[in-house]
Order: structure tokens, then C-alpha cells, then sequence
């Protein structure tokens, strides 16, 4: 029997590396068999899959350009990925980040292109760019307090809740799109708005390739997410309701109000996705654009292990290949699909990680996820 | 007894688990007919022992005979085949299910003449729930076979259990803890039981770590220690004392050595307090009572009396219909939580891993459960991790809880280390002017006992105000200064410990009227 009076030090560098290897472990495997059984795929087709693979590493990795590409790819990942990873430390599965993320891009480019003209002033770009943004994290912010809310207070499953919310704003965006908001340019045709002031937008940070300042504020928001669930009291009531919801009432938590938070707050970060995505990238909001991006996101955070830093990587990871499937297909032939069915694995392999696990005879028990309680957890 | 053949034999088992050496060496045996205690403290190796002997396990090293033949388990259905049964402490019934569909569940097929190869076989409900009757008189067991086990009482899912191991042919019966969910009267009510079936051939393995009963049911009884065998008797050549050293490895003191209370103010005081329960029935009915500084109340009663619903009452979990609760002056009606624990609350909670503990959270992370908003650990919103580390530490030392480090987590504790860290936790915060411990050393071992006892009164004798709810009469007479029984949602009397006797008090508990000159207080 160990002592308690034996020494140790306090869990430092060293030790949170060695977990977080610990963790990668299982969905770095995935992603291996993955491929290998994508590899199989490709063959089966009649494709080259060691071809294959080198044109999506170069399509992905191969060059500034493609690293810049990939980057632009990822940041809206990373913003949507930390959205549901945050709301699954709090115990609850937001399926909402799609319509938090729509509604966050309509708000920024509202305030981008129509706000000067309401005011009836040029707003400088120091304040233009930061109220840009501000208006798409708090309208994803508030959209998702709904839900939160409606769990709180009426017991409303908050699964159900987003898919509806989604819907709601799905519907709203399209008719602002081909209505109230729509480019009175002569010349469009399509749903979106006119571009966003100059003053309102993020800035490229190399001239000459796209990616834009978007993605280190994603990075920096990451290690903020980060810093929030661990470091500091909300995170520790968020991740105490997560994981105990009758601990945390017993220790005294305002359950009622933490549920709220954590919503506001994974809506908070769905809305900077669409914030981002319109102020370094569009510069208007465009019908369509984002399909997907808050379905992609559940993928992500789930890849990532719910972990901040874990969803950067499986951004990045999801990014490179939705970028490099373009050059694998014009080098060889194969088409990009094979990307969804590659990216499906991995989350069919993450997600029942028993198969992994006796693959490759892991043994340790970890944590398990806990996605979802009960209708009325 | 000795005569009889051996049924059941271990030899040499060992078990690794990371870290730990689960069983070093161990030799048991079984004799037909005989009940063999397995004694030990919380950890010591008998659950291991018992899931290698159930094929939930397998063993390092050694071998396991029965009827003198080796052979591997690697499966419960193994064992079930070779005729051994198993009555886990938490029982594996669906509550929705009646007896006969639980008791099928799993064996669906098999008392069938011949056994159908075919996928989709019909229930036969009829023939089953016949057994089951057979079963309950011959054994005297009186289980109703078309009842729903959710609504049956623990006791009577408890001789579901044994329906159910004998009507897979059960010859073996391992029961892990039998006692722990049981009142005194369903104990001795299972004792007579199982000295019905070892009349009628089967063995039992019976483990425990609670002497009294070990002492009046084992034939013979076997102590395990940290892995090890460390020694084997039977009740006619030992006692508890004796018992109780090679337990722990050490004297234990057995009773709590406690001075006669010194009250003072009123800390606690309830008036009229009514509570319903989950299911919306009226559960604490009318009750009023007052704990003062420097005593220890004790609230005995069979369990589901609506204890659980008076102290959830009484610490903000629960919503309380009419009534009052003041603590220290303050009225506290209807109060969330942290206003309790603000007042001067300290509440060991009756289901430590459901409320008392976030189990994935580290020792340090469950140590400010309920002060980790507050300094010196948190500044301005930010956990301060150096002052968590060093309260962890302090805690994990004064209150000798055993774990390599304050970073391990809470689940992989045992449980008597879990509830330390509870107790440490509670006990602990500043300012405590009133300890609400809610079967606080449920399923612990004698050290740990004896260790969160010392601590209650220590907390008394400091003139805090103690509620004691406890289902453990034992408990509640070594430690209470006054009694009070409650029985059916009411408290039917409360008395001076002093003055009354066990007898006495159980039946009060089990709804006696007190007489008019009793001796209330």
C-alpha cells in the first residue's frame, strides 16, 4: 500500500503530455485502420491508393498554398468543433452549432454591410471589426440559450430542441437571404448579402493566400476553452453538471443557470464560426455556404475527444482532407467522395473504439464519453 | 461437517490489477452443505476471489476444482453450468419485470425437455412461475411469482436473486454482502433461509465484513487481508475482538468511547416539516425536532421510513411542502443548497457515488466540491490549483485516506476511502455548525468505522450540532445522545440512548406505539 505522505508533485507538464498520448491513442488508430481500409477501397475500384494518398498529402500539405487552404478550412472546424465539445463537458449534445453558426453569420454581416448606412456614419475599422464579430457570437450565443433554456426550466430534451432550432433558423436565413438582406446589386441572382464594409474585415495574414487572421483567434480560442473548463470556477461547475448532475446539485451549483451558460456559451462559439467565416473569408453571407460545417463539428469534437486541443488537430486533420481530396482526384482519377467515406470510418472507428481496441489489443480502460442522458436527464 | 466432500476448491490464485496484487496465493475450499465465511475489510480480495469463482475473472495463476475436477471458467455461464450461483450486492433484476420474467431472463429456454435449436421460442410463463412456487415453499422463501420485482421490498428481490441462482440448478450459492441492503428482522429472515437450503445440500459462500453476523451463520470462516489468506476458524473457537484484529491487523475498538453530551443552543430546529417523494406521495409526515449544539441525534428506522426525503429536506434537495427549517436562527425554508452550506452546513450524503462524489474527478477536484468558488481556492473566477494541492494533501494526511496521490481519481478509491474523502470534505470546512451524516459508514470496513465514528464525536465534542440518520442500529446506539424512531414518514418517539434498550427500539421502527409514560424528551 502507498502512502499519502510519499511526495509527489503536482500533475505538471510531463504527466498532462503523457495523458493526452494516452488519449490521442485510440483516435490516432482509427484514423490509421481508416485509411488502411480506405486504401482497400481505392484498390477496389480500381484506383491507386498509394497515388491516391500522395495526392491528398500534397493536395493538403504539399505547399504554401495548400497549407493556407487547409488552414482556411479549418478555422471554421475549429470554432464549430469546440462549440460541441464545450456543450458535451457540460453533459449536453448541442446538434444546433448548423443554425447557431447561420444565424452568427447573418448577424456579422448585417452589422458588416448595413450598419454604416443605419448609423448614417463610416464606422473606423477598429470598431467596425470587433462589432462585426460581436454580433455574431452573441446571436449564436442567444440562439442557443433557447434550448438551454427550455431544458432548464421546461424539461425539454435539448437534442430535440436544437435539431428543431436548426430548422427555425435554417428557414429564417433563407428567406433574409432572398429578401431584407439580399444583394440589390442588378446583377445578382443569388441569396446573400452585399459584401461587409472594408473596416469589418479580418485581414489575410500572408499577401496572396487566403488564410486570414481567423485562424490563430482560432487557435487562441481554443487555449481559451481550454483555460475556461479547467482553470477556472465556471468551467469546474460546467464540467461538475457534465459529469454528475446530482453532485453538482448537492454541491450547491445553480444547475438551472449552469445549463443556460453552457449552451450560451457553445452558441457563443458556433456564432464566431459564422462570424469568422463571413468577416476573413466571404465577406458577405451567402445561402449555403456553411452547409454542414455544425454537422462536421459533432464529428470533430468527437474525433478530438471533446478535448480543446484535440478538436484543433481533428480540424486540421478533416480540413487537409477535404482540401486535398481536389488534387488526389485530378491526379488520379478517384473521386472525392472517397474522402466522406474515409472520414466516416474514422468516426465509425472512434466512436465503437471497441474495435480498435481489440485491433490492436489495447487493454487500459479510459473514461467512456458519455453523449447523452436520458429524455429527461 | 468436516465429512462432507469438498465442492468448490481454490488453489494458489493470484490476480494482478495494475498496480495492485488482488490476490497473493489464496486457497479456499467449500464442503457440501456448509455456509464458510469469507471475512475481510473493504479491498482485501474477496470480491476478486469470488468474480475468478464466478468466471468474471480469470486467474493469474492456480486452479479452480470443482467436485474435485479442474477446470477454466471464463464465463458466468460457465460457472452456472457447473452449478454455481450468485447473489451480487447490487442485484441484477429489471425492476418492470415480474419474478418469473426475471427468474427466466437469460435461461429462457432451458427447462424445456429438449432444447430448441429455434431462434424465437414462446414464453412459457405458466410452467416457470409454477417453479418459482415450488421453489419459494419448499425453501420457505415466499416469493410471489407474479409480482413486479420493482415493487417488491429489497429483501424479498434479495430471495429473487436465490430463486433465481436455483433455478439455474444452483448447488454453489456465492452471496456478496447479503446483509448490507437488509434490516435487522430481513436478516435474520435470510439467515433462516439459508439455513434451510444448506439442510437441503447447498453450500454457501458467505462474505461479509460484518462480524456479528459472520460469528452467528459461518460453519467455519476465513479472514482475508490486503490479497492474502490470513487465517481460518470457526465461530466456536473465536470472537468478534478476535475476529476484528485479524481483519485489520490490529486491536480495534469495537464501541465508540465517548463523555456524556454538553448541549447548548438550538442549532437545528424543524417544525411541522412535510416532504413528498418522487413519486408524489407524502413521505415525512408532520415532523418537528430540534438538534442542539454538542449532541448527537440519532434518527432510527427501517429504511424508506422517509428518511432519505428529511434529510434532502433538510439540506436544500428537496422541496418541502409545509413546515419550517431554521438553522443557527436562520430560516432556511426552501433554500438552495449553498445557502445551507453557507449557514454552516456539513452534509455527508446517504449515496456517496451519486451525490457525495464526482467519481471521474481527482481527490483534489472532490475535496472543494462545495468551497471551490470560494477562497483561498478560487481568486477572481480562477481555480488557485497550489492552494487546491495543499488542502488535498492536508485532508488525504489528517484524514488517512490511502491513495498514491491527490491526483488519482475518486472512482478508482475503494469505498471506504471514497466516503473519507467525503468525510474529510465535510468535516473540515469552516464554521461547521451542524453535521447532517446520512448512513455514513453504509458497506465500510471496521477500520474505516470506527475511524468516521471517532470523527462524528470529535465533531460534538468541538459543540457542533449533530443529526445522525443511520438504518445500522448499532451505529445509532453507540453514537446518538438521544434517539428518535421514525416510522412511516413520523417520528414516533424520541428517547435518551441511555435509556433504552435494542429490543425496545426495534420495535418502535417496526411501528409499535410508544406507551403514554415512555420516557420522551
Amino acid at each position: 500500500m502507498q502512502n499519502a505522505d510519499e511526495k509527489q508533485p503536482q500533475p505538471g507538464w510531463q504527466q498532462a503530455v503523457r495523458a493526452g498520448l494516452n488519449a490521442a491513442l485510440v483516435p490516432f488508430l482509427a484514423i490509421v485502420t481508416a485509411v488502411i481500409v480506405g486504401g482497400v477501397i481505392i484498390a477496389l475500384v480500381g484506383g491507386n491508393p498509394f497515388a491516391a494518398y500522395l495526392g491528398l498529402a500534397q493536395g493538403a500539405f504539399g505547399s504554401a498554398r495548400a497549407w493556407s487552404e487547409t488552414f482556411v478550412w479549418a478555422t471554421p472546424y475549429i470554432f464549430a468543433g469546440l462549440a460541441v465539445a464545450l456543450a458535451f463537458k457540460g453533459g449536453l449534445f448541442n446538434i444546433g452549432a448548423e443554425g447557431q453558426l447561420a444565424f452568427g453569420a447573418v448577424a456579422t454581416a448585417w452589422v458588416g454591410y448595413a450598419l454604416p448606412e443605419v448609423l448614417g456614419i463610416e464606422i473606423p475599422g477598429i470598431l467596425h471589426l470587433p462589432l462585426a464579430i460581436g454580433a455574431g457570437i452573441l446571436a449564436g450565443a442567444l440562439w442557443a440559450a433557447i434550448p438551454g433554456a427550455l431544458k432548464a426550466y421546461a424539461g425539454g430534451h435539448e437534442v430535440i430542441n436544437t435539431i428543431m432550432m436548426n430548422y427555425i433558423a435554417l428557414n429564417i436565413t433563407s428567406y433574409l437571404l432572398n429578401g431584407p438582406m439580399k444583394d440589390k446589386n442588378p446583377l445578382n441572382v443569388i441569396a446573400r448579402t452585399p459584401e461587409i464594409a472594408e473596416g469589418a474585415r479580418l485581414p489575410v495574414i500572408f499577401d496572396g493566400l487566403r488564410v486570414h487572421w481567423g485562424f490563430p483567434l482560432a487557435l487562441l480560442v481554443a487555449l481559451g476553452v481550454w483555460y475556461l473548463l479547467w482553470k477556472t470556477t465556471l468551467g469546474f461547475e460546467i464540467r461538475t453538471v457534465g459529469a454528475n448532475p446530482d453532485a453538482a446539485r448537492y454541491a450547491g451549483i445553480n444547475f438551472r443557470r449552469i445549463l443556460i451558460v453552457t449552451m450560451a456559451l457553445s452558441g457563443l462559439l458556433a456564432g464566431m464560426a459564422g462570424a469568422v467565416e463571413v468577416t476573413g473569408l466571404n465577406y458577405r453571407h451567402e445561402l449555403g455556404f456553411s452547409i454542414g460545417y455544425g454537422f462536421d463539428a459533432i464529428a470533430i469534437a468527437l474525433l478530438g475527444k471533446t478535448h480543446p486541443f484535440g478538436v484543433v488537430l481533428a480540424s486540421i486533420l478533416f480540413a487537409g482532407m477535404r482540401n486535398g481530396a481536389t488534387r488526389m482526384q485530378f491526379l488520379t482519377q478517384i473521386p472525392v467522395d472517397i474522402i466522406s467515406v474515409i472520414q466516416s470510418l474514422i468516426l465509425l472507428f472512434v466512436a465503437a473504439d471497441a474495435i480498435i481496441r481489440y485491433l490492436y489489443r489495447i487493454k487500459a480502460k479510459e473514461e467512456r464519453l458519455v453523449l447523452t442522458r436520458g429524455w429527461r436527464g | 461437517m468436516s465429512e462432507k466432500p469438498i465442492v468448490l476448491e481454490a488453489r494458489g490464485i493470484t490476480k494482478r490489477f495494475p498496480g495492485v496484487l488482488a490476490n497473493d496465493h489464496v486457497d479456499f475450499d467449500l464442503r457440501q452443505g456448509e455456509v464458510h465465511a469469507l471475512l475481510g475489510e473493504n479491498g482485501a480480495g474477496k470480491s476478486t476471489l469470488m468474480n475468478i469463482l464466478y468466471g468474471l475473472y480469470t486467474a493469474d495463476s492456480g486452479e479452480i476444482l470443482v467436485n474435485g475436477k479442474p477446470l477454466t471458467l471464463n464465463s458466468p455461464r460457465d460457472a452456472i453450468e457447473h452449478g454455481i450461483g450468485m447473489v451480487h450486492q447490487h442485484f441484477m433484476l429489471i425492476p418492470v419485470f415480474t419474478v418469473t420474467e426475471n427468474i427466466m431472463l437469460g435461461a429462457e429456454t432451458d427447462h424445456r425437455p429438449h432444447k430448441s435449436e429455434a431462434p424465437l421460442v414462446k414464453l412459457d410463463r405458466k410452467q416457470v412461475s409454477q417453479i418459482v412456487r415450488d421453489f419459494s415453499h419448499q425453501y420457505g422463501l415466499d416469493v410471489d411469482p407474479d409480482a413486479i420485482v420493482g415493487d417488491l421490498p429489497v429483501g424479498v428481490q434479495q430471495r429473487v436473486e436465490i430463486v433465481k441462482a436455483l433455478y439455474r440448478k444452483a448447488n454453489i450459492l456465492i452471496l456478496d454482502e447479503p446483509t448490507a441492503v437488509l434490516t435487522p428482522q430481513e436478516a435474520e429472515e435470510l439467515f433462516r433461509i439459508i439455513r434451510e437450503l444448506t439442510t437441503r445440500g447447498v453450500s454457501v459462500i458467505f462474505i461479509s465484513h460484518k462480524l456479528k453476523e459472520v460469528l452467528s451463520i459461518a460453519d467455519r470462516i476465513t479472514v482475508m487481508r490486503a490479497g492474502r489468506v490470513v487465517g481460518a476458524t470457526t465461530p466456536a473457537e473465536s470472537d468478534e475482538h478476535q475476529l476484528a484484529a485479524m481483519m485489520v491487523g490490529r486491536e480495534v475498538i469495537l464501541s465508540v468511547e465517548k463523555e456524556p453530551a454538553q448541549p447548548k443552543e438550538d442549532v437545528l430546529v424543524v417544525e411541522n416539516l412535510r416532504v413528498r417523494d418522487v413519486r408524489d406521495l407524502e413521505a415525512v409526515r408532520g415532523v418537528s425536532f430540534t438538534v442542539r449544539a454538542g449532541e448527537i441525534l440519532g434518527i432510527a428506522g427501517v429504511q424508506g421510513n422517509g428518511q432519505t426525503e428529511l434529510a434532502e429536506a433538510l439540506t436544500g434537495l428537496r422541496r418541502i411542502e409545509s413546515g419550517s427549517v431554521k438553522l443557527a436562527g436562520r430560516d432556511l425554508t426552501n433554500c438552495p443548497p449553498r445557502l445551507f452550506t453557507e449557514t454552516g452546513l456539513a452534509h455527508i450524503p446517504e449515496d456517496r457515488q451519486r451525490h457525495g462524489l464526482v467519481l471521474g474527478y481527482t481527490i483534489a477536484d472532490n475535496m472543494v466540491l462545495c468551497d471551490y468558488y470560494r477562497p483561498p481556492f478560487s481568486a477572481r473566477g480562477v481555480l488557485q490549483t497550489q492552494a487546491l494541492d495543499e488542502h488535498a494533501r492536508k485532508l488525504i494526511q489528517n484524514f488517512d485516506v490511502r491513495t498514491p496521490s491527490p491526483y488519482v481519481a475518486a472512482g478508482k478509491l475503494s469505498g471506504g476511502n471514497q466516503q473519507k474523502v467525503i468525510v474529510a470534505r465535510e468535516l473540515s470546512r469552516p464554521s461547521v455548525r451542524l453535521v447532517i451524516a446520512n448512513q455514513p459508514t453504509r458497506g465500510l470496513d471496521v477500520g474505516s468505522i470506527e475511524y468516521i465514528h471517532k470523527e462524528i464525536v470529535l465533531m460534538r465534542d468541538q459543540g457542533v450540532a449533530v443529526l445522525l440518520i443511520s438504518a445500522e442500529l448499532d451505529e445509532i446506539m453507540s453514537l446518538s445522545d438521544r434517539i428518535a424512531v421514525m416510522y412511516h414518514g413520523q417520528i414516533v418517539t424520541t428517547v435518551e440512548a441511555h435509556a433504552v434498550t435494542r429490543e425496545q427500539l426495534g420495535l418502535w421502527m417496526a411501528g409499535a406505539k410508544p406507551e403514554q409514560t415512555a420516557t420522551s424528551v
